[in-house]
């Protein structure tokens, strides 16, 4: 019997490994697609931002100078601020409508599926065709979103024509788009929650707004990080909505990294300075994901 | 709050009456219009801004730069489109986007596909930390290198080029969600099968993959719907014949200054079969995204 039992023992464990191993191959052809077009171009990238490059052109090699030139440009300082503001801005709102719209959606009440459907329609809707109609509505003398303002007594805005409300106004965008993104995470989160909290607190004496700050809010809050994540990398990638709408104007006052990049890159024809844009904004993208990720870690221990 | 209601409504009735005494009618009412007002407010403004794309694609010019606004088009008029049709090579676009969309999604099906079969049953989960920082990178980034190589390859404003381009948003996708799926497809039925003798990859193509449908129908929508959103892989590697509906439709803008018909037309045009897309399929789509988070470029 103990003669027995080694080989016996040791024939699944060489099945199982070779069969693991053959699992492999199915990832092989997606690796060299994933290869081919997105990590070749992460390393071109860093090959080409320490070059001097306009297409056209020979490129030499010139070292961190593309960064050095990032650095002590004012207008990439600027395109900074404005990412960020903007990012602010359309992490919160969407956060806030988006819970909001998720308890809701939570409860029973007539045509729920129909209003839920419609309800995420923005999101799937094509940026650039949005973008337009949004454009649109914008304007300041025919726009329908001033005659809007006139009904409740407000006097007509410039929207994206001013200079300092054209980033709150792009956010608007932003926020009618991908809100209901956030709506189903929390949505998500809220189907998963127990209900025996609820019931005790209730025999308690707890109002609805303690039962949502004290039960409902601690439980949903790892997938408002989810969703928070989430909204952040896209609010800091946006770039349809601003350059259909304004393309960065006026002047320069809506003009985020991304925007930035898009004219180093394809009107300009700066390669190299492009590409070390790319290095930077993508390390700023890693970083906001991994701070907040880091949050929510913190937030599950506590 | 609807399982509390559920849950606590017998309890205090029965042990407690005086501690929640029955709203009056009242305030009951007063809560019911406060929540359907609620619902409103976070409704409307998603179908307000496509009614109104509606109403300016179906007015004519002089109705719609009209002060104060004329919401209902009275006579409603396809001049709009016919003009849109007639002044741009519409067909043409939509042709050029369901060939780079269709062909980059049927590519990510077919690499992504076995992909996400073989990450949940290695279980090389890490895997797909690629598929995230992929995610987190600005699509122009991927542009930059490719535009050089393509220039280089002299396949610049050729199909062959976008469609390439695409597989960044499609092949993540795709991956994305099957290795989520396959997760959840339960593995009995496969070991049956090695067990009788068929191979991995016969057990992959005939229990695995017909198992897998309903994820493999989500993958294949919503990598569609991202691909054929796309706009700037578009804008700079296509020219007049090879551009995506999205671009034609930027363009609609920038060549008649102001038509405001035409261009709500050509928007239209552009987002309604992601729209009807949307509608039809919406419980998976949405079960889809709650999961995933997914989203394209």
């Amino acid at each position: 019997m103990t003669m027995m039992a080694p080989p016996a023992a040791a024939a699944p464990a060489a099945f199982l490994v070779r069969r693991r191993r053959s699992y492999y191959w199915f990832i092989v052809p997606a690796l060299v697609a994933v290869g081919a077009v997105i990590v070749f171009p992460w390393l071109f990238t860093l090959w080409m931002s320490t070059f001097d490059w306009k297409i056209g052109t020979t490129a030499h090699f010139v070292g961190l100078e593309n960064y050095y030139k990032l650095f002590v440009s004012r207008r990439f300082h600027e395109a900074v601020l404005h990412t960020f503001y903007f990012t602010a801005l359309a992490v919160i709102v969407p956060l806030v409508l988006g819970t909001w719209a998720a308890l809701i959606f939570h409860r029973e009440f007539p045509f729920r599926g129909v209003l839920r459907g419609v309800f995420v329609m923005p999101m799937m809707a094509t940026p650039v065709a949005v973008a337009l109609v949004w454009t649109m509505m914008f304007h300041p003398q025919q726009g329908v979103l001033n005659y809007l303002l006139s009904l409740v007594g407000l006097p007509p805005s410039l929207w994206v024509y001013s200079p300092t409300l054209v980033i709150p106004s792009l956010v608007i965008v932003e926020v009618w788009h991908w809100t209901p993104l956030v709506m189903l995470i929390v949505l998500g989160g809220l189907a998963a929650l127990p209900t025996e909290p609820y019931e005790s607190a209730r025999l308690d004496g707890a109002t609805e707004w303690q039962l949502f700050r004290y039960i409902t809010f601690p439980l949903v809050a790892p997938f408002l990080a989810v969703a928070a994540v989430i909204r952040t990398i896209d609010a800091l990638k946006t770039f349809d909505t601003i350059y259909v709408i304004t393309g960065g104007g006026p002047g320069t006052a809506s003009e985020t990294i991304n925007i930035f990049l898009y004219l180093q890159a394809f009107a300009f024809y700066n390669i190299g300075d492009a590409s070390a844009v790319v290095v930077v904004f993508f390390v700023i993208v890693l970083a906001l994901a991994l701070v907040l990720l880091y949050v929510r870690e913190r937030a599950k221990w506590q | 709050m609807a399982i509390a209601h559920e849950g606590g409504g017998h309890v205090a009735v029965a042990s407690l009456p005086h501690a929640r005494p029955a709203l009056p009618r009242v305030k009951r009412a007063l809560r019911r219009i406060g929540f359907w007002l609620s619902v409103i407010v976070i409704v409307s403004p998603a179908i307000l801004v496509f009614l109104w794309m509606a109403s300016l694609a179906l007015k004519t010019e002089i109705d719609n730069i009209a002060y104060p606004p004329i919401f209902i088009p009275n006579p409603p008029t396809f001049a709009n489109f016919t003009s849109v049709f007639e002044q741009n090579a519409i067909g043409r676009y939509l042709w050029n986007s369901i060939v780079v969309s269709g062909l980059a999604t049927v590519i990510a099906l077919l690499v992504g596909v076995p992909a996400g079969f073989g990450i949940a049953r290695a279980g090389a989960k890490k895997l797909t930390v690629l598929i995230l920082i992929a995610r987190m990178t600005p699509a122009l980034s991927y542009l930059i290198p490719l535009f050089a190589v393509f220039q280089f390859l002299r396949l610049n404003n050729t199909l062959t080029a976008l469609v390439i381009t695409h597989l960044v948003i499609t092949v993540p996708i795709v991956v994305y969600i099957m290795a989520g799926y396959f997760e959840t497809v339960p593995r009995e039925l496969e070991e049956a099968a090695l067990i009788d003798g068929a191979s991995v990859w016969k057990t992959f193509l005939y229990v695995a993959v017909p198992l897998a449908r309903p994820g493999i129908v989500v993958g294949t929508i919503l990598s569609f719907i991202f691909s054929w959103n796309n706009f700037v892989f578009g804008a700079v590697l296509s020219n007049r014949e090879t551009r995506t509906l999205p671009v034609a439709v930027y363009n609609v803008l920038t060549f008649e200054q102001l038509a405001w018909g035409p261009l709500a037309a050509a928007a239209i045009i552009v987002t309604l079969p992601v729209l009807l897309l949307t509608i039809l399929i919406q419980k998976e789509i949405v079960a889809g995204l709650t999961h995933g988070g997914v989203k394209g470029g």
